[in-house]
């Protein structure tokens, strides 16, 4: 019985959580994330060279071979500094092509993403508020010389960095993944909430792929992702409440009024301990999920609906009452709060919201 | 991370479920000899204070096979392993810590034997969450202190055998956790009295106890004369894996599940109404969360870094669950949800009306809520004190 972190992977953290502080602080993303977004290519490579973008690649792809419980590990940290990158894309991508592909494109694709070389996304819905194979609505039709697709794939995160897309659209009511360079497709940035999670949407004008670039995709399969999505983005929730609330739990320590310190207030202080219940409760539940990605793959669509079941709502209310525990300052552009109650708002929604997952808890669970 | 046991882990779980498979027999099936036979059983195993030190008569077992034994005994529902809860709960390891050898020698067995029944005498009317305010006073005379002063909310005094009272002996302290002192006390002393309070329950199992003039010799004071605090919040920080509780909560759970499937509700299946649905698997989440939680703790302990305050974590999900199972049952049945045992139209015998009734034994009992908010703001945020 060992339901805690290894030395490595406490290394790993530190690590991670070095290079947020000292190569990508909040001021650094508050420039990044304004106006046209470029990925920043020479610390992507440094992310790759650290090992972080190959972490679940298997060795023979020119990853690690590690599991997705380091994986956690630096999504937890990448969260807690809001990282604007696109790790949780590139690790769902890694993921895909793992699950659907043969063994000619693993070898292909995956050595150049662990090495920072090829960026790659991927992108499943396109109903906004439907997790369901049904909701996958691009469709394809087959021609002579393989697949023409017209049509229009809203919501891709982080497409405006992507080399490389892997769009699920269906073809005569069969589900693929579509494997496409950023130049086959028109790619427009569409503004949201959180700069930190850039999102766009993709165009196909009469794109016709060939069959080689086209992957079945079982309804097994679609659901392996998506709750290996729900993980990857509860991780990045974990990182981020925690450091939304220290950040308020420190003002609170900080702020007089009335003749007090505000954290001396119960008003004040029993929000901040219901948060702290709140934020180790979903962090255990997503450890365990984390591992059963690896080692109990049957019991991650519960174990994944737990955590984020538990996460979006709780993440999202944390965010609101922690710019309310500031009072006026948490709600200047200036102050960091107000990013994470941005991020709060993307990661609700993301991979499913506490609705979809609490039905799915029940269903599971013999309802 | 691995949620594997080891072999020898994995031996003392099927020890426990042979033995389980073999005396704990369907509750209509068993006699009126079988809790006697039962309490003798465990406690031959060594179950009984299983972390204590062999030495005292205890089980001198590690964290995990606790745990096991905890989580196997909650699983098979059975009974507690011994009748005295605060005894096993407080009582023994306080005196393990802090009592004489001539004390551990009287005291202990007795509590492992199921012989004596204990209750802690720790509320008094004016202090209740504020304990360290105690002034139920303690004079000094010869070989006795002389007990005057009330506790309150005493659960198990009507039973009990013996009392751990916290008493004033100095009241001129700046420092109102200075000069307590911790007394061992016989129920039947003279000048103790016991009234019995009910509670909303109907039930009579916690009491006032007055103390006039009552003789306790200084050969039963627990620790050091105005150090009662320490023995206290030592004894209080004897904290114990929460997998039992879990367990509790898990089966609670399925029963709850069974009453939603047997239910309709304006017309329709419960178990279809996604509000029901999304209430149960709610709780789910909570428990699990307790489960996981409780997984970590254990871990920390295992790898020795000391247990602090993150046990307040699954207190808090503990009240909270304890109140609201029972009243989301109670709400979803309509009006038979408010019929007692006894009536034709309660649903399970009015179980779950007498359960959300019976909430504050565990949400009060040990630190109500707010107070387990200030422990953890406190110690844990390290925000101001109240």
């Amino acid at each position: 019985m060992n339901f805690g972190f290894s030395e490595e992977q406490e290394l790993l953290r530190d690590q991670v959580r070095r290079f947020m502080q000292e190569d990508l602080p909040l001021t650094k993303i508050r420039t990044m994330t304004k106006g046209a977004l470029q990925l920043d290519r020479p610390l992507w490579t440094r992310m790759a060279e650290l090992g972080w973008l190959g972490l679940t690649t298997p060795e023979s792809c020119g990853g690690l071979g590690l599991s997705w419980v380091d994986a956690t590990v630096v999504l937890e940290e990448a969260g807690r500094g809001l990282c604007p990158m696109p790790l949780v894309s590139h690790l769902l991508s890694t993921e895909a092509i793992l699950a659907v592909c043969g063994k000619k494109q693993r070898m292909a694709w995956l050595p150049a993403m662990a090495a920072g070389q090829a960026v790659c996304t991927l992108a499943l819905y396109d109903e906004p508020n439907w997790l369901h194979p049904d909701a996958i609505t691009l469709e394809g039709k087959r021609v002579k010389k393989g697949i023409r697709i017209n049509g229009r794939k809203p919501f891709v995160t982080d497409a405006q960095y992507a080399d490389y897309l892997l769009i699920a659209l269906r073809v005569d009511k069969q589900l693929y993944l579509a494997a496409v360079g950023r130049d086959q497709v028109t790619i427009t940035p569409q503004p949201q909430m959180d700069l930190t999670k850039p999102t766009a949407s993709v165009e196909f004008d009469d794109v016709v792929l060939s069959e080689s670039a086209l992957f079945r995709l079982s309804r097994k399969q679609l659901a392996w992702l998506t709750d290996c999505g729900a993980v990857a983005v509860t991780a990045e929730m974990v990182g981020a409440a925690d450091a939304v609330h220290t950040l308020t739990v420190d003002y609170a320590n900080q702020r007089v009024q009335f003749g007090n310190l505000i954290g001396r207030y119960q008003g004040v202080k029993h929000r901040l301990a219901d948060m702290y219940v709140d934020i180790e409760s979903f962090r255990s539940l997503l450890y365990y999920a984390a591992w059963t990605v690896n080692n109990a793959p049957g019991e991650l669509p519960r174990a994944a609906s737990l955590a984020k079941g538990y996460a979006s709502d709780a993440f999202a209310q944390i965010g609101i009452d922690c710019i309310g525990l500031h009072g006026a300052i948490g709600f200047t552009a200036e102050y960091d709060a107000q990013l994470y109650l941005k991020r709060s708002k993307w990661a609700r929604p993301a991979f499913g919201d506490s609705d979809y997952h609490l039905q799915r808890v029940a269903t599971l669970g013999g309802l | 991370m691995d949620f594997d046991y080891s072999p020898s882990e994995e031996a003392f779980r099927k020890e426990v479920r042979d033995f389980l498979k073999e005396n704990l027999p369907p509750r209509k099936e068993r006699g009126s000899d079988f809790l006697a036979n039962w309490l003798r059983k465990v406690r031959a195993r060594g179950w009984v204070g299983f972390s204590w030190p062999k030495a005292y008569g205890g089980g001198g077992g590690g964290l995990v096979e606790q745990a096991i034994l905890r989580e196997e005994m909650a699983l098979a529902k059975a009974p507690p392993l011994g009748t005295s809860f605060m005894g096993l709960a407080w009582v023994g390891p306080g005196i393990i810590q802090y009592g004489t050898e001539e004390q551990k020698q009287r005291f202990i067995p007795d509590i492992l034997d199921s012989k004596v029944t204990w209750c802690t005498g720790y509320s008094e009317p004016n202090h209740g969450s504020d304990l360290a305010a105690i002034q139920c006073k303690a004079v000094r005379d010869g070989d006795d202190y002389v007990v005057n002063g009330q506790k309150i909310w005493t659960s198990g005094a009507p039973w009990s055998q013996w009392i751990i009272l916290l008493t004033r002996t100095d009241f001129s302290t700046t420092s109102k956790h200075d000069g307590i002192t911790c007394l061992l006390v016989p129920m039947d002393s003279p000048g103790l009295e016991v009234r019995p309070i009910e509670n909303m329950a109907g039930d009579r199992h916690f009491a006032e106890v007055f103390f006039r003039d009552v003789r306790v010799p200084v050969a039963n004071r627990l620790g050091q004369e105005g150090e009662g605090w320490k023995v206290t919040v030592s004894a209080l920080a004897n904290e114990r894996s929460s997998i039992g509780e879990v367990t509790q909560m898990f089966s609670k759970l399925d029963t709850l599940k069974e009453l939603v499937r047997a239910t309709a509700r304006n017309g329709r299946p419960a178990a279809k109404d996604p509000a029901v649905r999304r209430r149960i698997a709610t709780f789910e989440m909570k428990i699990a969360a307790m489960k996981y939680n409780g997984l970590r703790y254990l871990t920390k302990q295992i790898r020795g870094e000391p247990l602090t305050s993150e046990t307040s974590v699954n207190k808090l999900h503990r009240a909270s669950l304890e109140i609201e199972m029972d009243d989301f049952a109670v709400a979803l049945m309509g009006q038979a949800g408010l019929h007692l045992r006894g009536s034709d139209d309660a649903v399970d015998a009015g179980s779950w009306s007498k359960s959300s009734l019976s909430w504050p034994n565990v949400v009060i009992g040990g630190g109500t809520p707010n107070i387990q908010r200030n422990i953890i703001a406190e110690r844990i945020l390290h925000l101001p004190k109240d």
